[in-house]
């Protein structure tokens, strides 16, 4: 009578391409070809043509694929086929997208001149795309040119692949032109048009992703950029305050009244990726308590290193040129040392004030290790040293780069999207995602609302969570859910076949919102008057 | 004490959980479907493909042992209740304190002819899916018997695989003895929309065998024969207790059970799908096939087996299904068949797949019921509205507090408020402001 078959099931034939995908597929993939042709060494003819020509097929490509795909069903929740298929289930075609992705990410981190980079003239693959460079800003392209041009590229195309998957949900779409938008305009367009408006200085601070904040953007305290800003005149000296501000005032205040999520899921480049090229695989997270634990351990050291990492290089060039800088060490260690203390001690309030949380011991771990923070550059400080932390101060920015910001966010976070799931690096290394998560988690409005008994436990939320988190252990007991890592894609709510998830905001319970509702009819006080 | 319960699924779950969380009891769970505990409910996903037979483990398989619920994959063949003995079928005579039944249901057969022939089945078990799975290889068509809730998502889930599907609905409209009408003609249009070939007041007549003893065709009460690998059996379901059939357990159509879920035998409880109430509460049925409702005997058994007398109280009647992409909800009495001092504010949107009723009795004009179709409404305020009998113009007023939609959605409400004003010349003054911290205050809470 026991059951074997079920663990494997596998349909009798795969959901075949019609025509029109068929075509897509190969004018995509002969883009895709001309991109590879070229950093093969084969010289094209006409290098401009052949790029944009390049371009549009992909993008093209992708765009009338998933036309085909979903328009031409009705609007709805289109997931059939996904533990089937190769590329969405861990199958051979998985693992070589894994490899190749993750192969691409270890030279243009590590290796560049494998793509063609060169100091005077580039070849292959960065020659390739010369001409936009050219066209944009006058000069030869970088890695990190062709990175934004793709990695724009694929935002753009597979976001709107994803408008189409979801057009019947209408925070999917508003949340899904957000990130475009903030990658096409913030992250490429502008800092790339300031900077062919003002060659000599902008590189220095508008090279890069406008978007980016503190503590993902883990260079914004560094003595250059700093500097550089300083000197960058009018525009220079905004988006120091910008960033600043950022930081210490808007992010908090947005966070408060709707969640991480303004972040993670409406602005940020990395959850931009991960939301639509990476949309094929967001069931593919580890849903167990073990990964959960590991995610805790994980991020919350990343972001222990990040502040560990900027307090020691601030300290370092302050200590260095005193002359440079309108702060001086003592004020700094005096003011990174109320900063740590005062964050611990808020966190242990906050934590203690929360009605429900899982684990007691965390907020005397959390706090404890702030506090040795402190203590610790508080010794060095007044020792003498010139190093914060024991260590060469600039070692942990070295470290930092390298291992965080090269080697998880982009080798691993991209790379393993087909095996581990699109949100790696949000899950368990994105400092940024760390800090508002506790925010989140203790002083925010937001939550997602269990709609009373109507949960049928099935499990649609958790699989296609991208984050991780059991949903539907919350929602089959009709509690909110209220988790640090909830990055309020929406998708548990709409994967829902009974309409029981609902994300939202509200101040009134905001201490209170975990506490467990009875997803039953039965109270303990009717049971005690009977008994 | 040791407490065992016959059947894994979510009744007799929960009411280990609670037993565990109220007791010291040792408790074993014995099911031969499968080692652990899993949603029913989503069959269909792992057909279609959302989802693997993994996802839809609600519990880790950690979460047994560390809250010490013994689990056995045996086949329980028959009960000595004088002796207290489970005889099973492959870990030997077992001898409980208390049991509790939970043998949840089984397909419908009425009679057909060809009704046993291979190809032909229901949709309960993972072992039906099993069946489903092998006959989908090659399959040129399948026939849907039964125009239910299984019904639908067994047309859904060949459709996904892009396997042919007749829907051969006995009734003039698909669910209409549930649905109101305009509710059921919208779900038809949903179902011909996908290009399932619906069709309605046609029965099944006869089940073709090829000659192997394998169905090929069925015969329709329209004298129509239509070419088919398999048969889809979703006219209902019944308890599974033929085995207990010659016992001194007291059954009907299910066991007989008190409102404390006690059977005729002492420490024999019935609960989920196998029970069948002696006085069920007003306006119910006598055994009632849902997740919910065997959730909640789960519960209220575990109460009663620990000495905490509670009688089981259904509470205001909710359920909620999908019918391929239109979402469904239900609070409170609606019916396909409404008595006559009910009547309703129907509200349809322009595409024709999202409505939204709201019943009342004409009489009193107070809320009885609320209906959604492609619209999600919050439990708690509904149920609040229907509990406190509350005057239609109330619930018009307040609509928003019940509004689910996710954000940025198109709100209906006004639109809901306007036809209820036009209908009925009264015009809505302030209508309520849609915010989580008025839902709350509203709840209490």
């Amino acid at each position: 009578m026991s059951s074997t078959l079920y663990t494997s099931f596998t349909p009798e034939k795969p959901p075949l391409l019609d025509a029109v995908q068929k075509v897509t597929l190969a004018l995509g993939s002969l883009g895709l070809l001309l991109m590879l042709i070229s950093w093969a060494g084969v010289s094209l003819p006409s290098k401009a043509l052949m790029f944009y020509t390049s371009m549009g097929l992909i993008f093209f490509g992708v765009i009338v694929y998933s036309w085909r795909t979903y328009m031409i069903q009705p609007a709805g929740i289109k997931n059939n086929g996904n533990f089937f298929s190769s590329i969405s289930h861990r199958g051979v075609l998985a693992w070589i997208s894994a490899i190749l992705i993750t192969g691409f990410y270890v030279v243009l981190y590590l290796k560049a001149e494998y793509l063609g980079l060169g100091d005077t003239e580039n070849s292959g693959l960065v020659a390739f795309f010369d001409p936009l460079s050219q066209l944009m800003h006058s000069k030869k392209a970088s890695q990190w040119f062709v990175y934004g041009v793709l990695y724009t590229l694929a935002i753009v195309a597979f976001g709107i692949k994803f408008i189409f998957k979801y057009r019947h949900n209408r925070y999917e779409i508003i949340r899904t032109i957000s990130v475009m938008f903030f990658q096409l305009f913030f992250a490429f367009l502008i800092p790339e048009i300031l900077e062919m408006l003002h060659p000599e200085t902008a590189t220095n601070y508008f090279g890069k992703d406008m978007k980016n904040m503190w503590p993902l953007d883990y260079d914004f305290f560094d003595s250059w950029h700093i500097q550089n800003l300083s000197k960058g005149g009018l525009m220079g000296s905004f988006f120091l305050i910008l960033g600043l501000l950022m930081i210490f005032v808007i992010s908090p205040i947005l966070t408060y009244k709707f969640g991480k999520r303004w972040y993670c899921s409406f602005v940020c480049g990395c959850g931009g990726l991960a939301e639509t090229a990476g949309d094929p695989f967001r069931h593919l997270s580890d849903k167990s308590m073990k990964a959960w634990k590991v995610e805790r351990w994980m991020i919350h050291t990343v972001l222990l290193f990040s502040f560990v990492m900027t307090i020691a290089i601030i300290y370092g060039y302050l200590g260095n040129e005193p002359d440079r800088y309108l702060l001086s060490r003592s004020t700094f260690t005096w003011l990174a040392l109320i900063g740590l203390i005062g964050l611990s001690a808020v966190y242990f309030i906050l934590q203690t004030k929360n009605v429900e949380d899982g684990s007691k011991n965390s907020k005397y771990i959390i706090s404890g290790v702030v506090v040795l923070a402190a203590l610790i550059l508080l010794f060095n400080y007044l020792a003498g040293s010139g190093n914060a932390y024991f260590l060469q101060n600039y070692g942990f920015r070295q470290a930092y780069g390298l291992w965080v910001g090269a080697v998880f966010s982009g080798i691993i976070g991209v790379g393993f999207y087909p095996i581990m799931g699109s949100r790696v690096w949000c899950r368990f290394g994105c400092p940024m995602a760390a800090l508002l998560g506790i925010q989140q988690k203790l002083l925010s409005k937001f939550r997602i609302t269990t709609n009373g008994s109507q949960c049928i436990s099935c499990g649609n939320c958790s699989t296609y969570c991208e984050m991780g988190i059991d949903v539907r252990a919350y929602a089959q007991k009709g509690q909110n859910i209220v988790r640090a890592s909830c990055v309020g894609c929406g998708v548990c709510s709409a994967v829902c076949p009974r309409g029981v998830l609902k994300l939202e905001n509200g101040s009134s319970d905001i201490f209170s919102k975990t506490a467990e509702q009875k997803a039953i009819h039965i109270t303990e006080d009717q049971v005690r008057m009977l008994s | 004490m040791h407490v065992y319960i016959i059947g894994n699924g979510i009744s007799g779950v929960t009411a280990a959980r609670f037993l565990r969380k109220n007791s010291d009891c040792e408790i074993t769970i014995l099911s031969s479907e499968t080692d652990h505990f899993y949603s029913r409910t989503a069959l269909m996903y792992i057909y279609m493909g959302h989802m693997g037979f993994e996802q839809t483990k609600p519990y880790e398989d950690y979460f047994w042992k560390k809250n010490r619920i013994n689990l056995i994959n045996t086949h329980v063949n028959k009960i000595d209740f004088d002796t207290k003995i489970l005889k099973t079928s492959s870990k030997g005579d077992l001898s409980y304190d208390k049991l509790v039944l939970a043998l949840g249901s089984s397909s419908n057969k009425f009679g057909w002819p060809g009704q046993d022939l291979k190809g032909v089945g229901g949709l309960y078990a993972i072992q039906d899916l099993e069946r489903i799975e092998e006959y989908s290889k090659g399959l040129n068509r399948a026939v849907i018997v039964g125009g239910g809730l299984i019904g639908i998502e067994m047309a859904e889930m060949f459709h996904s695989r892009h396997i042919p599907v007749t829907f051969l609905v006995r009734e003039k409209n698909y669910w209409d003895i549930v649905l109101p009408a305009e509710e059921s003609a919208m779900v038809n249009r949903e179902i011909r929309r996908n290009g399932i070939d619906l069709q309605l007041e046609t029965e099944l007549v006869e089940i073709v065998d090829d000659g192997d003893g394998q169905c090929c065709a069925v015969k329709t009460s329209k004298d129509d024969t239509i070419e088919c690998g398999f048969v889809g059996l979703t006219a209902g379901v019944h308890p599974n207790v033929k085995f207990l059939n010659e016992s001194a357990l007291e059954i009907d159509r299910g066991i007989k059970v008190n409102r404390y879920l006690e059977t005729n035998i002492d420490d024999v409880y019935a609960v989920g799908d196998c029970a069948e109430q002696r006085e069920p509460a007003v306006g119910r049925r006598p055994i009632e096939a849902l997740w919910y409702t065997g959730k909640m005997m789960g519960e209220t058994v575990a109460y009663n087996i620990l000495d905490q007398k509670i009688a089981y109280d259904p509470g205001i009647w909710f359920n909620s299904a999908k019918f391929i992409d239109i979402e469904y909800q239900v609070y409170g009495e609606v019916s396909g068949r409404p008595p006559d001092h009910h009547d309703s504010i129907y509200w349809e949107h322009e595409d024709g797949n999202k409505s939204i009723r709201l019943v009342y009795n004409k009489n009193t004009e107070k809320i009885v019921g609320l209906n959604l179709m492609g619209v999600r409404f919050r439990h708690e305020v509904c149920e609040k509205w229907l509990a406190e009998e509350t005057d239609l113009h109330t619930v018009v007023q307040q609509l928003n507090l019940a509004d689910f939609d996710p954000e940025f959605y198109k709100s209906y409400i006004a639109d809901v408020q306007a036809l209820y004003t036009s209908s009925t010349g009264k015009p809505i003054e302030k209508p309520v402001k849609k915010t989580l911290k008025r839902v709350l205050a509203f709840l209490g809470k």
